[in-house]
């Protein structure tokens, strides 16, 4: 068998390993694992309706995932995604209740700036803090998440909460109804099919551009290939994370944004958690850009794959009534195949390039 | 079980086929909730009542649990729709702004949520409540009757929703029942986390609580706290004398059946919403399940007794 | 009296603060030793819940809190040789396999629950050891004395895992893998075999940390840590990959959350503010660390797989 349909063919087996485990598992829950792997993939791919809701769950991961390539690139690990959405959210929330009146061509570019300031504004913290203060972002990633989900739930329920909770007394903390003309353009209106894919597309592409074919780029790759030898390079060290930090933010920001106005509901609910809000892209968006190779093309791709996976998840458990307990669990099981056999799947690619360019040599 | 509840769905999913035109025998039932289905919480209870009006209906039920994210409880509700449920409960008031939108493309569907009391104006969708505060009233005054100390501490989640209106109702009765009391109320900012709600209790027992009460999943810490430093206990949502045998005097019990069935009977006969249901003391759909191993004051019980009597004739109204 | 109530109260927030830490402590003690050995894992909030899940099966079974101890150690060491293949023989990427891991946790720890358990049911709980003599010493016998067990243990591994570190080969050959796998190769130090013992020493810690959680709380539910797993690796990067400072992360983490929450019960923290109150552990554990200004770089060869040269 040739190297290179090996190549191919490990990530592929390694998923199957994981979906073989996983029908053993469904087995054990007394449910068929054919009908529920088939029922999962007809769900996330198999129909208009399902692919527009791949879709449309690919887009904070898509745009969370870009957003970590470029922090990572610069070596900056950024586990403040969750927290950077919320941001994003609350920051667009308010823009778009503070403005109700602009007309849509004006408004939805604001709420989306706002986004991408709040998510900025949160990134850029612990990079000064990396940079100036020498405070693990690690740290402070993690920590500013947890003031976010407060942050949060303070304005849902005071400030920001939808004056009709208040008359009935239910007190929901959500906010009212956002000004219609915030709402993201529909592309399909039928499925909910709205404008965020191109500005998530849109911003994947902006970030390969600004990492290859720019100053700024070449700077940040430059820190975090070696920052010593940046530094000696004349290249702002310091400064140069804090941007990296800001433009990952930025990314999650504009993805909380994205969440608010291209939710059914038009508006920010809180449930309490971050996770209810996010659905863990902030987190999710990390595996999503490591799959891609920490390359924002690559992210594009990867974040459809995850997106799918949740859709089909939830399609499965509609269908068959099993737990989502076993999805979560399953995914997790899929990404430890893959990434155990990354390594080796890398290393016969290299042995394959070597192998042809000894051929031509000779 | 799983394999049944597969054949039971390919079995609707045949039906709803085949009964575009007759009318269905079964009514097909769909959930749609935040937490587990066996949580001894909130979702259960809308389980339970679904599955108490088995005996007078025949009932088909979905289940989608676990559905904290609210846009993936859109595309439930959304997908329940279209397969043609007849009733669609989407139980969690995060879950109301969704349905606002949802409900209009499908007309012949029922949909109700809860808990809220907001029917969007809109024909085809019910709203229900819980007056959480009315058992929360009653528990207060036997708490506050109870108490020897003179504290009582109350462990929330977020002071929204459910859980303000309960505890509110709580402290009120409390108060009532025992001007000199101290009612320390404790939300904790979260509805997950265990060991902070296991801590907040083990404050109020530091300062003197000898009663407590609280509300939201994360509060089986505190219950367990109650457990181990012997301090009474109040729940409520469920029946929680299984989480604390020696300590639990009495739970407040929702039980939806009652504003399920009028839900249900509307369904059938092609009224699909439009109503606000509640469930209080004096429909039934409240309940004080009281832990017969908890061998409470007679003069505290009485005292309850007769402050639920209140809210039931009317002679009592609550501030909310 | 007056004096009493307020003594009272305050003993009662340190000794809440303390219990609060522990959980944090026990798996960020384990992180910070695989990360030592330069292995980043990202997994462990599944790996406590596993734990959590496995000693609470066991104790409702049993009624048995050490073999509830026990079941979770043990849990924590097969995730910890899962992990360790995957890392250090697959050389899998540390971050995503970690991911994988706590994905993997989260789910199965529910799964097992809705499927073997059901319904929440409590659990024995620890009974509190009072400490003989210490614990009658006024106000500190009460603070420091009079806890469950696992309080004591998590407290005295701080300084068994600092003398392991820095006072033996063993910890001698960990630091040496975390800073420069390559020369502690060529000193005839397998690598392979101290990442190995690293990752599931680690991850039994973690096991344990869960074990200490549940069997505390005397219960189990979904997502029972609530991310604590995340806020323990931040705690590794607080306390600069020693044990002593990884201890004064989750003191400070778990004393800001007992006093917040001691306010709240006083009513000295309106209502209105309560969630304001509640970001203060992660706000005062983020100045503390600018405050201390800390000067450690991390082990150099954290994250990085090693190759044997070939």
């Amino acid at each position: 068998m040739p190297r290179s349909l090996i190549v191919i063919l490990i990530p592929v087996f390694s998923v199957a390993a994981a979906l073989l485990l996983g029908a053993i598992m469904l087995l054990m829950l007394g449910a068929n694992p054919i009908s529920g792997f088939a029922t999962m993939l007809s769900a996330a791919f198999g129909s208009l309706d399902g692919f527009s809701a791949t879709l449309i769950k690919s887009i904070p991961l898509m745009l969370v995932g870009v957003g970590i390539c470029i922090a990572f690139r610069a070596n900056v690990i950024n586990i403040g995604g969750e927290g950077q959405m919320v941001l994003g959210g609350l920051f667009s929330t308010m823009a778009a209740l503070a403005l109700p009146g602009l007309p849509p061509l004006l408004l939805v570019p604001v709420v989306l700036l706002a986004g991408i300031v709040g998510g900025a504004l949160w990134g850029a913290i612990p990079g000064a803090l990396k940079a100036y203060f020498n405070v693990s972002e690690i740290l402070s990633t993690i920590m500013l998440n947890i003031v976010a989900v407060q942050l949060m739930n303070f304005l849902l329920r005071g400030p920001l909460i939808d004056p009709g909770e208040i008359e009935r007394g239910t007190r929901i903390p959500q906010t009212a109804r956002l000004p219609e003309n915030s709402d993201l353009p529909m592309l399909v209106d039928r499925l909910n099919f709205h404008s965020g894919i191109l500005i998530a597309l849109a911003a994947a592409i902006c970030a390969w551009v600004l990492l290859w074919r720019t100053g700024l780029g070449f700077r940040l790759r430059s820190v975090g290939l070696n920052p010593d030898a940046a530094r000696y390079a004349g290249i702002p060290v310091k400064r140069s994370i804090v941007i990296a930090m800001m433009l990952s933010g930025a990314m999650s920001g504009l993805a909380g944004a994205i969440l608010v106005f291209g939710s059914e509901s038009h508006r920010m609910v809180t449930d309490g958690s971050t996770m209810g809000f996010t659905g863990s892209a902030g987190f999710n968006g990390i595996v999503v850009a490591l799959f891609g190779a920490l390359h924002p093309l690559w992210t594009i791709p990867s974040s459809i794959l995850f997106g799918g996976m949740l859709i089909g998840a939830n399609s499965l458990q509609r269908v068959a009534q099993v737990p989502s307990a076993l999805i979560i669990a399953l995914n997790g099981l899929i990404v430890i195949f893959v990434v155990s056999t990354e390594w080796h799947r890398k290393r016969l690619q290299a042995e394959s390039k070597v192998v042809n360019e000894d051929v031509v040599d000779k | 079980m799983f394999k049944k509840s597969l054949v039971s769905f390919f079995a609707a999913a045949l039906c709803s086929a085949a009964s575009m035109s007759a009318s269905a025998e079964a009514l097909k039932v769909a959930i749609v909730a935040p937490s587990a289905s066996n949580d001894l919480a909130f979702t259960q209870s809308i389980v339970d009542g679904v599955n108490a009006l088995k005996e007078e209906f025949e009932i088909e039920m979905a289940i989608t649990d676990g559905t904290f994210i609210v846009d993936d409880a859109a595309a439930a509700i959304r997908d329940y729709a279209k397969q043609g449920f007849d009733v669609v409960l989407a139980h969690g008031s995060q879950y109301g702004g969704s349905l606002k939108e949802i409900a209009p493309d499908f007309p012949d569907t029922a949909f109700a949520w809860g808990t809220s009391a907001d029917t969007f104006g809109l024909p085809n969708v019910s709203a229900y409540e819980a007056m959480s505060n009315e058992g929360g009233y009653v528990m207060g005054v036997m708490a506050g009757k109870m108490t020897k100390s003179g504290v009582i501490g109350v462990v929330g989640p977020i002071e929204v929703g459910d859980a303000k209106l309960y505890v509110d109702g709580f402290v009120e009765g409390a108060k009532a029942a025992n001007g000199d009391a101290t009612v320390n109320v404790n939300y904790i900012g979260s509805f997950g986390d265990v060991a902070l709600a296991a801590e907040a209790g083990r404050s109020h027992i530091a300062n003197g609580a000898d009663v407590m009460t609280g509300t939201a999943q994360m509060v089986v810490g505190a219950i367990g706290a109650a457990r181990s430093k012997d301090v009474a206990w109040f729940g409520t949502q469920a029946n929680q004398t299984k989480l604390g045998k020696k300590v639990v005097v009495a739970s407040q019990v929702y039980k939806w059946e009652v504003i399920l069935r009028d839900i249900f009977n509307d369904a059938k006969n092609g009224v699909l919403g439009g109503k606000l249901h509640k469930v209080d003391l004096a429909n039934g759909g409240l309940t004080i399940e009281f832990n017969d191993k908890y061998s409470l004051d007679a003069g505290a019980r009485k005292a309850g007794e007769e402050a639920m009597a209140a809210i039931m004739d009317g002679s009592l109204k609550l501030s909310h | 009296m007056t004096d009493v109530f307020t003594t009272t109260i305050v003993v009662a927030t340190i000794a809440s603060g303390i219990r609060l830490a522990t959980p944090f402590l026990l798996a960020a003690l384990g992180e910070a030793i695989g990360q030592r050995s330069g292995v980043l894992n990202l997994g462990v909030d599944g790996v406590m819940l596993l734990g959590a899940f496995a000693a609470y099966f066991v104790v409702l079974d049993t009624e048995n809190v050490w073999l509830g101890v026990v079941a979770g150690i043990t849990i924590g060491i097969c995730m910890g040789v899962l992990y360790a293949v995957i890392t250090v023989f697959l050389h899998a990427e540390q971050g995503v396999s970690g991911i994988g891991i706590y994905l993997f946790g989260l789910g199965m720890s529910d799964l097992l629950f809705q499927k073997l358990v059901g319904t929440p049911l409590p659990i024995d709980q620890f009974s509190e050891w009072s400490v003989p003599y210490l614990s009658d010493v006024p106000v500190i016998g009460v603070m420091l004395f009079q806890h469950s067990p696992m309080v004591y243990i998590a407290f005295l591994l701080v300084p068994v895992v600092a003398f392991i570190l820095n006072r033996t080969t063993f910890g001698l050959n960990v630091r040496a893998v975390g800073e420069s796998p390559e020369s502690a190769d060529s000193l005839g130090v397998s690598v392979r075999r101290v990442r190995f013992c690293t990752i599931i020493a680690g991850n039994a810690l973690a096991g344990l940390a869960g074990a200490a959680l549940a069997i505390e709380l005397g219960i189990f539910q979904q997502n029972l840590t609530n991310a604590m797993g995340f806020i323990a690796i931040a705690l590794v990067y607080f306390g600069a990959w020693r044990a002593p400072g990884v201890m004064a992360g989750a003191l400070v983490f778990g004393m800001v959350g007992a006093i917040v929450l001691q306010a709240k019960t006083l009513g000295l923290i309106p209502r209105s503010a309560s969630d304001i109150a509640a970001m203060a552990p992660a706000i005062i554990t983020i100045l503390a660390l600018v405050v201390v200004a800390n000067r450690f770089r991390q082990p150099a060869a954290l994250t990085k797989p090693y190759f044997r040269g070939d």
